[in-house]
């Protein structure tokens, strides 16, 4: 029973008794609080998301249409000793991050120098051949990057993924703030919880910030794919928190290598699209010409540095996760330090001792493909069948560059309200990280998702997970502080 | 604003409209389908109301023996196979809100979701006094997104909506009337029976103008005033006039806010002012049929136009 022994967000060790040192009060409000009350409070919370139609559609599933994300009322918490150490390493890996896809699109240092090789890299279906030799305005790439968190211990922390390209979930991590703080204020007026709600100010600051150079009052838009789309809700949130145009494809149009909306009034010029719409679909002119979610033309606007794409194109290079496996080294090669964040240890099955490995342990692994995500394609050894795991040996053997495995870790759990009353579950966790021309911001918070089933450790929404609330506690003010702002109103 | 969101926002107004108008017209044909006497007449009232929506039997057609209260509820209220029952209505209503939804406030968005969510998994209206308590729902679901809509901020947004509701109006009154036109006997002609003072007001009632035309004309509902009221009362916001009216001004705020004006203006104004140079007593020396196909076919117009003018994809 790997769920027992896990380390626990709230208990640590202390087996559902003693809390974690700082996390006494939310413990006792577990205790305290009837789990019909909690069921109460999270069945309101539910409805409330329904209403106001917080929903996401399920890919391959036309008969289920919309669904709400399950929520779960027992928030997590972090120590802000625990959210400053995460939070360096997370600006660290960024940068990393920005400055290994300029390379690659750019001189190829990292290549020559034979750090990452060639192959991964020039044969990888990520790389974007048509955004090669373009440098985006302020030459940043991954402008909004959500990265997963796993957590094994009380200090042992791992980099599960890096969602590069157009990471989703923030608006749950907003939503879910606005329902706990609605639905259990007397925990609020017990912790000091860092807010989270300017996250769409930070937002439209990174986005003006990165605007082509010499543009005033540059227009941002944010493009869709439209309402079909499983996190449409998040799009029209956003744009809406922000008050930029919700786009779609079709209502942009390029002329010379200028990108226009259409309006009642007439054209008006776009200097920043957050596109939440993949590289492929972006152009049909130069991606696939099947699709009418891009708008034909954006490329050049793009090339000629008339319009700043966010993310850039091309930034999917550092989603895959044969890349993944060398963020080590990319780390220490544009940061020159140790990675602050370590990865989770990681076999390519390119190459061949650690395919044999695999093929020998594929029980106790995860097989992962490098291009797949959502939970899709993907082997939890110790949970699959022995069908599945033939399968995957089949799949494997036949094309080993486009797996990785990992060991399956003891995911830390979070207690959770189960139709069985309150019992662990295990969660991982993707902070949002945003980088404009001149700094990177970090909100306080980010998505918890949880695995519903017990035992479980596929947490993604679109494979049933749920989703938490995240609370970093601002650190204590240190002596002196406390009296000087009661000070304030009366001395300044 | 984008010229998309501007169409989803037009056809918002015009589909919450129109759901609305059918279900005072279920209302209203309940009543009066239950002081008819005998099945044929009963039969014959939801014919009636089948046809003032575009469902009737074809010309020449002989009316269908299923023309039933529960068929023809179900018809008006829940049958998407029907694109204008209240349930299509409803469904285009909050897809093209989902569309648009940084365009509308959050109490409008939810007065939309709230009003689908509502009919969205019913499939039988039930009973008489079943379809009465959906018809309250649905009237409470209207009156809650006009009261969200009388709250949104003032910019095209808000206009377009209220244009599209407009022509929508327009549309409505003329096709009840045009429906009932028969009963509307020349002025001066005898008629008379209960039957039809009971159609009257099921007509008055499905544009809840029955305290209206007792205020104005303090009379018995008489057949030409009848007429008079909604054609030509522009204080009566179902009138034909009243949304004639109405495009005007909505075109003009567009216009000052954006610098757009063209041929819908031109158009909507030209038929306002003919509308002020008619009266009833002319109307029915060349036709009311005749006047309100010509209406209809204008406000098809102007509706055609507004697409044009502001390039509706």
């Amino acid at each position: 029973m790997a769920a027992r022994k896990a380390f626990d967000e709230l208990w640590g060790q202390g087996r559902g008794e003693t809390a974690r040192a700082g996390f006494e009060q939310l413990g006792d409000w577990v205790k305290n609080t009837p789990v019909t009350e909690l069921a109460r409070r999270q069945a309101t919370a539910e409805a409330a998301f329904r209403n106001l139609g917080i929903t996401f559609n399920v890919y391959g599933d036309e008969e289920a249409g919309e669904r709400i994300i399950p929520f779960d009322i027992i928030p997590r918490l972090f120590t802000s000793a625990e959210w400053d150490k995460l939070s360096r390493g997370l600006e660290q890996r960024v940068r990393a991050l920005n400055a290994f896809v300029a390379d690659v699109y750019g001189p190829r240092h990292i290549l020559k120098d034979k750090v990452v090789p060639e192959d991964v890299i020039l044969g990888n279906p990520q790389f974007c051949v048509p955004a090669n030799g373009a440098a985006p305005p302020h030459g940043i790439y991954t402008h909004i990057c959500g990265i997963d968190i796993v957590r094994t211990g009380a200090d042992d922390f791992f980099v599960l993924e890096d969602n590069a390209r157009t990471p989703s979930g923030v608006s749950y991590m907003l939503e879910n703030r606005e329902a706990m703080l609605r639905l259990c204020p007397e925990l609020f007026a017990q912790l000091a919880v860092q807010p989270i709600d300017i996250y769409p100010d930070l937002l439209r600051d990174m986005l003006y910030s990165v605007a082509p150079r010499g543009s005033q009052d540059p227009v941002c838009v944010l493009l869709t794919p439209g309402h079909y789309n499983s996190a449409f809700y998040e799009h029209s949130f956003l744009a809406d928190s922000m008050g930029i145009e919700l786009v779609e494809g079709r209502d942009l149009e390029v002329a010379d290598d200028i990108v226009y909306m259409r309006t009642i009034e007439g054209p008006v010029r776009v200097d920043v699209i957050y596109r939440r719409v993949d590289d492929a679909f972006l152009d049909p002119l130069v991606f696939r010409p099947d699709s009418g979610l891009g708008v034909p033309g954006l490329m050049a606007a793009y090339r000629a540095g008339n319009v700043t794409i966010v993310n850039a194109p091309g930034t999917g290079i550092a989603d895959d996760k044969a890349v993944y496996s060398f963020m080590p080294e990319i780390v220490r090669y544009y940061m020159g330090g140790e990675a602050l964040l370590p990865n989770v240890e990681t076999f390519r099955c390119r190459e061949a001792e650690a395919l044999r490995y695999t093929l020998d342990h594929l029980e106790q692994l995860v097989v992962k493909l490098v291009d797949g995500s959502g939970g899709y394609g993907m082997l939890v050894g110790p949970t699959a069948s022995k069908q599945e795991i033939a399968d995957f040996r089949t799949a494997l053997t036949a094309e080993p560059q486009r797996y990785i495995a990992q060991p399956t870790l003891a995911l830390s759990t979070v207690p959770t309200l189960t139709d069985a009353g309150i019992a662990p579950r295990h969660v991982d966790f993707r902070p949002f990280i945003l980088s404009g021309a001149d700094r990177v911001t970090i909100v306080p918070g980010g998505l918890t998702r949880v695995a519903l089933e017990e035992g479980s450790l596929v947490v993604n929404s679109s494979q049933g997970g749920g989703t938490k609330d995240s609370l970093i506690i601002a650190a204590p003010p240190a002596n002196g502080d406390e009296e000087e702002q009661h000070a304030l109103p009366y001395g300044g | 604003m984008l010229s998309r969101t501007a169409a989803n926002l037009y056809w918002i107004g015009r589909y919450m409209e129109r759901a609305e108008f059918t279900t005072r017209l279920i209302e209203a044909t309940l009543r009066l389908s239950s002081l008819s006497y005998g099945a044929d007449a009963a039969s014959a009232t939801w014919e009636s109301a089948l046809a003032v929506v575009g469902r009737g039997p074809a010309p020449g057609e002989t009316a269908s023996p299923g023309a039933t209260t529960f068929n023809v509820c179900r018809t008006l209220a829940l049958d998407m196979e029907n694109p204008n029952s209240i349930r299509s209505c409803l469904s285009r209503a909050r897809d093209n809100a989902r569309s648009a939804r940084n365009a509308l406030s959050s109490e409008v968005w939810q007065a939309i979701n709230r009003a689908w969510l509502d009919v969205g998994d019913r499939t039988s209206p039930g009973g008489i006094q079943n379809t009465l308590a959906l018809v309250e729902t649905l009237k409470a679901n209207s009156r809650g997104f006009e009261g969200a809509l009388a709250r949104m901020l003032r910019h095209e947004g808000f206009w377009f909506m209220r244009l599209g509701s407009a022509i929508e109006r327009g549309d409505n009154s003329a096709r009840l009337l045009d429906v009932k036109y028969y009963l509307l006997l020349p002025k001066g002609q005898k008629v008379g029976g209960v039957l039809d003072h009971d159609q009257w007001t099921a007509i008055l009632q499905t544009v809840s103008a029955r305290n209206a035309y007792r205020l104005f004309y303090h009379d018995t509902p008489k057949p030409w005033l009848v007429a008079d009221l909604l054609l030509f009362r522009s204080e009566l916001p179902r009138s034909i006039t009243g949304s004639a009216a109405e495009v005007v001004d909505l075109l003009a705020e567009i216009g000052g806010r954006t610098g757009r004006q063209g041929e819908a203006d031109r158009l909507a104004r030209l038929r306002h002012s003919r509308l002020s140079e008619t009266n009833i007593d002319e109307v029915f020396r060349n036709g009311l049929h005749e006047f309100l196909k010509d209406s209809i076919d204008e406000n098809a117009q102007v509706d055609t136009a507004i697409s044009q003018q502001f390039r509706f994809p």
